[in-house]
């Protein structure tokens, strides 16, 4: 008797999951959006689409780190019923496209991206995300204190350092960057490229050669020395309030957060007072960072791709890619950065700041690679102990070459080695 | 007529049968599960299929100093904020216990931690212990004390966190203790006081005892949440500066969600399991010998 109990209860469970599965099948999409900017612009947008097509689309919004989460979760599990969603290229792009997740995209007009982010976007020629919004790293500094110090902007990394020295009191932070282990290694990166290293060449760990830890000592030295208090736990979100604050002189990150740093209603600084310049130039070249940070994708199990399609080629339109510039979004489609209106709204400063990275920047800012979250703790272990001992450890060509060794064992792992 | 019949003979069943599928599907299968996975090479940078791998994963994590690092850390915080909170939630209910002017609104103010989330709750920490702007060094500052480094540094990481763990979870066993002393019969510290008992004697041989087996159930509540902390850690550093917040529990969910190694995560949660289940095991038996 208990075992008939027992499967009748189970009988029970089972056809609530059917009935579930029957109900989506009307005409409707699952849409997974990202806590970015661009993703409520999506949100408040979605009615529209709706209205227009019929079609109802149930989004769900969550922070980024829990949307890769959820997706891996669905996608391994092969449960999903998400039909399309935002990505990240770079640091999730790899796993996903590797697992299989993404679907390829053959019908789309990528004439409108420049060549530079389509890197990431396809594999083999075939392509598997659309961009949507490029970032690219830019020098934040007061030009107030600039002023009051008497010193031009810096344009080569022995300037930035000297400003930064000159800037530094117990007041205010000569420089800030992130310091906190892996959050650190996609700004350290434009230091590294305009260093001459990069940290991967040719599918095998390059942050040990001696151009690459001469970088991450500059950086260490520069934050050791003239960085807030407690670098080394601060990421970005740790970051804005101190500048926000006018505890910070100068900030080398992504142009993503000019926004807020001009927002009168966040700061305490007058908008006038802060400036954006580019990346000053290292030793070997002046090369920023120049990452597509969020995509669109179709997820190759969704069994509504027509509709899917559809979502995704007005979720990623010339006319959407203009909302959003207008928004203070950087968009990844050139014909956003032409448009008369745009210009006219848009800051200078990031028109200029984008057509120079757009020129000499290099589109990864983070190890390419499946395992990349591992591989950035493991180049994080290396910045922190640069930052610590203010860029003089003797230890850091010992623990890069450590470190480069364990990313290339994860780049075996993952049959990426060599590629 | 059957029906009721069939009720009846397997009414004892019956009512508990919901509860027990939740529990068989949601913690029972989960905990095999993972247990299973421990076993298996799982792991999504590989893009290669799940296959058995037998004890590797066991050790390969195991042997790692990353590992016993982060086990020593789960313990180090458990102990010393479960530790603090008894002490300081014990004294507070006994002070509660006694009438006093304003004792109700006490008695809200002190609830507050506990109803606050937890990742709110570090946030806004992580704004006070902020050592350039934050709260906590701007009245150090003011009273020309010396400032720390808090959760910005390897060294003051974990203090920093088991102060916010305290602040937070502090008034559940004040309310758990309070529950019990307001149960307790007055006979035996009369009885006391009557044979000429100083009020330190009172509490230290007749309350107190009297309370221990609730104060040791607040103990094992607060112990098994402790072990398994995550939300502060998390939401306050991920584990940082470097890895010197890194708990199992972080560093399990590191080990998934970050870097994909499913198959060596599960080695971790199973290890956290184990320590989590041996400790309750622990405590009840304490628990029961104090009873009497």
């Amino acid at each position: 008797m208990k075992k008939k109990l027992v499967v009748t209860a189970l009988l029970a469970l089972s056809s609530l999951c059917f009935s579930a599965n029957a109900l989506a099948q009307g005409k409707e999409i699952r849409v997974m959006l990202a806590n970015h900017p661009y993703g409520e612009l999506l949100k408040n947008a979605i009615p529209e689409f709706e209205k227009s097509t019929g079609v109802k689309v149930n989004f769900e919004s969550l922070q980024e780190s829990q949307l890769v989460q959820k997706l891996t979760t669905e996608f391994s599990t092969k449960s999903s019923s998400v039909d399309v969603f935002m990505t990240r290229p770079l640091q999730d792009g790899k796993l996903f496209q590797k697992n299989g997740w993404y679907d390829t995209l053959s019908s789309y007009d990528f004439s409108d991206y420049p060549k530079s982010v389509m890197g990431v976007a396809e594999v083999d020629g075939k392509p598997f995300l659309v961009p949507l919004v490029t970032e690219w790293e830019v020098l934040y500094y007061r030009k107030d204190l600039f002023e009051k110090a008497g010193i031009k902007v810096p344009t080569n990394f022995t300037e930035f350092e000297e400003a930064a020295k000159k800037l530094n009191s117990d007041e205010v932070a000569g420089i800030a960057s992130r310091g906190k282990g892996a959050a650190s290694v996609t700004q350290l990166s434009s230091y590294v490229y305009s260093y001459g290293g990069r940290y991967l060449e040719q599918g095998k760990a390059a942050f040990d050669t001696p151009q690459a830890v001469d970088a991450i000592r500059y950086y260490g030295k520069l934050l050791g020395n003239y960085g807030p208090k407690g670098v080394t736990s601060m990421s970005w979100e740790n970051i804005i309030p101190v500048f926000q604050a006018g505890k910070v002189a100068m900030w080398t990150d992504a142009s993503v957060f000019y926004g807020q740093l001009v927002d009168p209603t966040k700061t305490q600084i007058p908008a006038e007072n802060v400036g954006i310049a580019n990346f000053p130039a290292g030793p070997h070249s002046s090369t920023p960072c120049l990452p597509v940070a969020w995509g669109l994708a179709i997820a190759q199990q969704s069994k509504n791709k027509e509709l899917a399609t559809q979502f995704l080629n007005w979720a990623t339109s010339k006319e959407l890619a203009k909302r959003g510039m207008l928004a203070s979004i950087t968009m990844s489609r050139n014909s956003a950065w032409q448009d008369p209106e745009v210009i006219a709204k848009v800051h200078p400063g990031l028109v200029e700041t984008r057509a120079f990275a757009a020129k000499n920047g290099y589109p990864t800012d983070r190890p390419y690679m499946s395992a990349v979250g591992e591989a950035r703790d493991l180049i994080g272990e290396i910045v922190i102990e640069s930052i610590n001992t203010k860029g003089q450890s003797p230890n850091l060509d010992k623990m890069a070459k450590e470190r480069a060794a364990k990313v290339d064992e994860l780049l075996k792992e993952a049959g990426e080695y060599g590629k | 007529m059957f029906h009721s019949s069939f009720l009846d003979r397997h009414l004892k069943i019956l009512f508990p049968l919901p509860a027990l599928i939740f529990i068989a599907l949601l913690m029972i299968f989960p905990v095999l599960y993972t247990f299973g996975l421990s076993f298996t090479n799982w792991n999504l940078t590989s893009g290669m299929p799940l296959s058995f791998a037998g004890l590797r994963n066991y050790t390969r994590v195991l042997a790692e100093p990353r590992f016993l690092d982060a086990l020593g850390r789960t313990f180090y915080f458990t102990i010393f904020a479960v530790l603090f909170e008894v002490v300081l939630g014990v004294a507070i209910a006994l002070i509660l216990n006694r009438a006093f002017f304003g004792k109700n609104l006490a008695k809200l103010l002190l609830l507050l931690p506990l109803v606050a989330t937890p990742v709110a709750v570090g946030i806004v920490f992580n704004l006070f212990y902020d050592p350039t702007i934050g709260l906590v060094n701007f009245v150090l500052k003011s009273f020309g004390l010396p400032q720390g480094h808090w959760i910005s540094h390897a060294d003051s990481v974990l203090p920093s966190l088991i102060i916010v763990d305290v602040w937070q979870w502090t008034p559940m066993i004040t309310l758990i203790v309070l529950a019990g002393l307001a149960g307790l019969s007055e006979e035996p510290v009369e009885a006391a006081r009557v044979d000429g008992a100083s009020e330190w004697q009172i509490l230290w041989h007749v309350t107190i005892p009297m309370v221990m087996p609730v104060i040791l159930t607040a103990t094992i509540l607060r112990l098994i949440d402790a072990l398994k902390t995550y939300d502060i850690i998390y939401a306050m550093t991920g584990g940082g500066p470097g890895y010197a917040s890194e708990t199992l529990n972080i560093m399990g969910f590191k080990y998934s969600f970050e870097y994909f190694r499913m198959g060596q995560s599960s080695v971790i949660l199973v290890a956290l399991f184990l320590i989590v289940f041996l400790c309750s095991l622990g405590i009840m038996k304490l628990r029961a010998s104090s009873e009497v």
